[in-house]
C-alpha cells in the first residue's frame, strides 16, 4: 500500500517568516488539467502593507552590507534552488502542464541568472559610477546607491519561477528590498522559492512574497508611500497606466509591462534601474 | 557714503541691442505666437525689457513638427563628429557673447552681475564644450555599443538659472542626437530668445532647436504632445508630479529634477570661517533661488551660537541692490509671486514660533526684494524646515551626534543635495554615504560642473543632468537580438509601450488559449 502523501501548506512570505494572510483568504491553486494543488494564500492591503514595513526595516542592512556580501548571498541562493530543483520542478510540471525536460530547463535559467546577477554585486558599481574631472580643486565621484523599496508585479506568464526570479534578483543586488506579487495563478514556486531564500542567508524582509490577485494588491503598493520604486513587468494585464499613473504622486521610479519570453531579461539595465546617482564633491586641501 | 561703504559699478548695458518684441524661434526662424504677447520685465525696476510671444497649442505643434521634420532629415544623419561641431561653434559663440548675455540674464532674472558673468554664462559656454566632445563617443555614454537617439525632445526649464538650465538641457539632448523643443519660463525668456539668434549665427539647420515661449500651458501642450519622445522638466514638483502623471503609459522618456530643502551639516570641528562662507553660498546665492540650495542648516549644538553670531556678522556685510552693480551679493526676487511666497512662509515661520533675524539692509523702492533672512529655534515640524521656500530664507536647527545629524537630514522627502562641514575625512566619507540625497558638497557648496551629474532622490526627481549620466538620460540602447538567456544579457530590455502592452495582452490570451 502507497504511503499516504504529506501534501505542503503554502503561505506567504514576509519578514522572513511564512505567516497566512491576515484576511485568512485562500484561493485554489489548479493544475494545468483543473485538479487542486494548493489553497493559497490571497494576499490582502494589510499583508502587502506589512511586506511593505518588513523591506522598510530590512533596508539599512541589506543596503549596508558589503557588495561581496550581498553577493555571496545571491550566490547562495543559486546553491540551494539547485539541491532543491526536484520539488520545483515537480511544482513546474504540475501548474504549468509541461514537461520535465522543458520545467528543468526553467529551473537551469533561473539557477544561472542567481549567478549571473550574483557576480554583478561587485561590479556594478565600478560600471556605473564615475570619477568626474570636475574644473576645480575637488575629488569628485558619483556611485550608484540603491533606491530604496522596490515592489514588483511578477511576470504573469507561463515560466512561473523564472518570471519571479528575473524580476527580484536584479533589484537585490543593488541592496534594494523587495515587495513580489508573485503569479497568481502559479504561484507555488513563489512560495518554495521563499523556503529557499529563507536558508540562503537573505537577512529576513529583504524579499517578500505576496501571493493573491496582482489586480487587488498593485494599487496600494503603487499608492504606499514607503515605496520607493515599482516594476510593472508583470502587470500588463492590470490597467497599469493607472498604477503608473498612482505612483507619480510619489514620484515612484517605475519599470513598465514587458511581455513575451523576452520579459525582464538579464540585462544591467535592470540593476540600474532601481539604482540612485549619488555625486559626492570633496575639497582639496591647498598645499 | 560712509568708511569702506562701495561706489555704484554698475555694468554697462550699451552692448545689449535688445529688441521690443520677440517672437518663437521655430524652424530656424523668428515667427508671431499665435496667442497674446506678454511683457517681461526687470524685477529690480518693475520696467518692461521687451514683449514675449506666447505658443498656443498650434504653435507648439507647428514647433514639435520642425523638430521631427530636423530629426528625420537632418540631425539624426548626420556623424556626431559633425553634431559635435556645431555644439563647439555655439560653445565659441557663448564666449564671445557672453557678457552681453550676461547682463540680459541679470536684467531679466534680477540676479548680480557677478554671478551671471562669473557662474552662469560660463557655465553655459563649458556645457556646450563638454557635450560637444561626446557627440561622436556615444558608445562610451554607458548603454551600450550602437546607443540610439530618443527623437524629440521636449524640455521645460525654470527662471532660477534660465540659460544655464537651457545649456543643461539643450547640449546633451544634441550631443547625443536627439533635436528640441525648449519652453523658458515665462519670467525668464529673453536670454533663451538671444540664444536662437547665436543657433542662427551658428547655422544650426533649422528645427534642430525650437524655442516656444508663454505661460504654463504653451509648456503643458509641450509635454502632452503625442510627437514628443523626451520630456525633460525642471522646476517644482507638484508640476513634476504632474508631468510624471501626464506621461503614464506612454513611450516617452522622462527626467524630472525638482524640488529640494537641502541640509548643510556643520559639524564641531569644521573650519568656522569657512564654513559660514558656505551656509552663505548655499542659502544667499541667487537669491536662495536654488533647488539644491542649502536651506536648512544643521549646525553642532555645541558650536551654534558662535556660528549663528558669525554667520549674522558675515550677512551684515552682503551688499542688496541694482543687479547690474558689480559689487551686489543680492539682486531681486524674481516675481511678484515668488516674493509673496517668500514672505507667506517666513510669516509662517514667525508664527510658528521660530525666532527671524534679517541682514540690516535698505530696500529699493521699486522692484522685489527680500533682505537675507535666518530663523534659529527651529524644529523639524515647522513648515520652514518642511517646505522650499526658494528665497534668501535659512532654517537654523541643532543636533548633537552625527547620527542625529543624518536622522534630520534625511528627514524630507526631498533628496537633492547637502552638505557636510568637518576637518575630519572619515566623518565627511561616512555622513555622506548616509544622506540620501544625489549631490553632497563636503566643505563647498553649489558647486557646478558639466562633468558632474545632478540630480536627486526620492521626491527631488529622477534622472540625471552633466557627465555621462546626463547624456545617457538622452539615449537607448541599440535593439536587442538573440537569445533571451543569460549569455545574450546586454545592456538593454525593451520596455512595451501602451500600444504594444495591448498587443501583449492579445499574445497573451493567444497562450493561454493555445494550452
Amino acid at each position: 500500500m502507497n504511503r499516504l502523501a504529506i501534501p505542503k501548506t503554502y503561505k506567504l512570505y514576509i519578514g522572513g517568516k511564512f505567516p497566512r494572510s491576515e484576511s485568512g483568504r485562500v484561493y485554489e491553486v489548479l493544475s494545468h488539467k483543473g485538479d487542486f494543488l494548493a489553497n493559497a494564500a490571497k494576499g490582502s492591503r494589510k499583508d502587502a502593507r506589512d511586506a511593505v514595513v518588513a523591506a522598510r526595516s530590512a533596508l539599512s542592512g541589506w543596503a549596508g552590507a558589503t557588495a561581496y556580501n550581498r553577493g555571496q548571498v545571491l550566490y547562495r541562493i543559486a546553491e540551494l534552488l539547485e539541491g532543491r530543483r526536484a520539488q520545483f520542478v515537480d511544482e513546474i510540471v504540475s501548474s504549468e502542464g509541461v514537461t520535465t525536460a522543458v520545467a528543468n530547463a526553467q529551473v537551469d535559467e533561473a539557477i544561472d541568472r542567481w549567478v549571473w546577477y550574483a557576480g554583478w554585486a561587485d561590479k556594478y558599481v565600478q560600471v556605473a559610477g564615475n570619477a568626474n574631472p570636475v574644473s576645480g580643486p575637488f575629488f569628485n565621484l558619483s556611485v550608484p546607491e540603491p533606491t530604496g523599496v522596490v515592489a514588483i508585479i511578477a511576470p504573469q506568464g507561463s515560466e512561473s519561477l523564472l518570471g519571479l526570479v528575473s524580476a527580484i534578483a536584479p533589484a537585490l543586488v543593488a541592496g534594494n528590498t523587495v515587495v513580489v506579487v508573485a503569479n497568481e495563478n502559479a504561484p507555488l514556486s513563489a512560495i518554495s522559492l521563499g523556503e529557499v531564500l529563507a536558508t540562503s542567508d537573505v537577512p529576513g524582509g529583504v524579499v517578500n512574497v505576496v501571493t493573491g490577485s496582482p489586480a487587488e494588491i498593485a494599487p496600494w503598493l503603487a499608492s504606499h508611500a514607503d515605496v520607493n520604486a515599482l516594476d510593472l513587468v508583470g502587470a500588463g494585464d492590470l490597467d497599469w497606466v493607472e498604477l503608473q499613473i498612482s505612483a507619480a504622486d510619489t514620484l515612484k521610479r517605475v519599470l513598465p509591462p514587458e511581455s513575451g519570453a523576452d520579459a525582464a531579461a538579464p540585462a544591467l539595465q535592470r540593476i540600474l534601474a532601481f539604482t540612485e546617482l549619488k555625486t559626492v564633491w570633496h575639497t582639496k586641501a591647498i598645499l | 557714503m560712509k568708511f569702506l561703504d562701495y561706489a555704484p559699478a554698475p555694468e554697462s548695458q550699451a552692448l545689449l541691442n535688445l529688441k521690443s518684441d520677440y517672437g518663437l524661434f521655430i524652424n530656424g526662424e523668428f515667427t508671431a505666437g499665435r496667442g497674446t504677447p506678454f511683457q517681461t520685465i526687470n524685477p529690480a525696476t518693475e520696467q518692461q525689457i521687451a514683449m514675449i510671444a506666447t505658443a498656443n497649442e498650434t504653435d507648439v505643434d507647428d514647433a514639435v513638427v520642425a523638430a521631427r521634420h530636423a530629426y528625420d532629415g537632418v540631425w539624426s544623419r548626420l556623424s556626431g563628429s559633425d553634431r559635435g561641431k556645431y555644439l563647439f561653434r555655439i560653445a565659441r559663440l557663448v564666449q564671445e557673447r557672453a557678457r552681453e548675455l550676461a547682463v540680459a540674464e541679470t536684467l531679466d532674472n534680477g540676479k548680480p552681475i557677478k554671478e551671471t558673468r562669473d557662474v552662469d554664462i560660463p557655465l553655459v559656454a563649458a556645457w556646450f564644450f563638454y557635450y560637444a566632445g561626446w557627440a561622436d563617443k556615444l558608445d562610451h555614454a554607458g548603454v551600450g555599443p550602437n546607443p540610439a537617439s530618443l527623437g524629440v525632445a521636449a524640455q521645460v526649464i525654470p527662471w532660477n538659472f534660465p540659460l544655464m538650465m537651457l545649456a543643461w538641457k539643450i547640449a546633451p539632448a544634441l550631443a547625443a542626437g536627439n533635436t528640441v523643443v525648449l519652453k523658458p519660463a515665462e519670467t525668464t525668456s529673453l536670454t533663451a530668445l538671444l540664444f536662437a539668434e547665436i543657433l542662427q549665427q551658428a547655422d544650426l539647420p533649422a528645427g534642430v532647436v525650437n524655442i516656444i515661449t508663454g505661460d504654463g500651458s504653451s509648456g503643458q501642450a509641450l509635454v502632452n504632445h503625442a510627437g514628443v519622445n523626451k520630456v525633460a522638466f525642471t522646476g517644482s514638483t507638484s508640476v513634476g508630479r504632474a508631468i510624471a502623471r501626464s506621461v503614464a503609459g506612454t513611450d516617452k522618456r522622462l527626467s524630472l529634477e525638482l524640488g529640494g530643502k537641502g541640509a548643510n551639516i556643520v559639524f564641531d570641528d569644521a573650519p568656522i570661517d569657512q564654513a559660514v562662507e558656505g551656509i552663505v553660498r548655499g542659502i544667499f546665492f541667487n537669491q536662495g533661488h536654488v533647488c539644491c540650495a542649502g536651506s536648512r542648516l544643521l549646525v553642532q549644538e555645541s558650536i551654534h551660537d558662535d556660528v549663528i553670531d558669525r554667520l549674522k556678522r558675515r550677512m551684515q556685510t552682503l551688499r542688496l541692490g541694482d543687479p547690474l552693480d558689480k559689487n551686489t551679493d543680492i539682486g531681486a526676487i524674481n516675481s511678484s509671486e515668488q516674493l509673496a511666497r517668500i514672505r507667506e512662509l517666513s510669516e509662517l515661520g514667525q508664527q510658528e514660533g521660530a525666532e527671524r533675524w534679517s541682514a540690516d539692509c535698505v530696500i529699493p523702492e521699486n522692484g522685489f526684494w527680500f533682505a537675507p533672512t535666518i530663523f534659529t529655534n527651529v524644529t523639524t515640524s515647522h513648515r520652514i524646515s518642511r517646505d522650499e521656500i526658494f528665497g534668501p530664507v535659512l532654517s537654523v536647527l541643532t543636533f548633537r551626534t552625527p547620527a542625529e545629524a543624518v536622522a534630520k537630514a534625511n528627514n524630507t522627502p526631498y533628496g537633492l543635495s547637502a552638505g557636510i562641514w568637518s576637518d575630519k575625512g572619515s566623518r565627511i566619507l561616512a555622513v555622506a554615504d548616509k544622506l540620501r540625497a544625489g549631490v553632497i558638497w563636503a566643505n563647498t557648496f553649489n558647486q557646478f560642473d558639466p562633468s558632474s551629474p545632478f540630480g536627486g532622490y526620492k521626491e527631488s526627481g529622477y534622472g540625471r543632468e552633466g557627465g555621462r549620466h546626463g547624456l545617457a538620460a538622452y539615449l537607448k540602447p541599440a535593439v536587442r537580438t538573440g537569445s533571451r538567456s543569460i549569455a545574450a544579457a546586454d545592456h538593454g530590455a525593451s520596455p512595451v509601450t501602451k500600444k504594444s502592452a495591448s498587443a501583449s495582452k492579445k499574445s497573451a490570451s493567444a497562450e493561454k488559449a493555445a494550452k
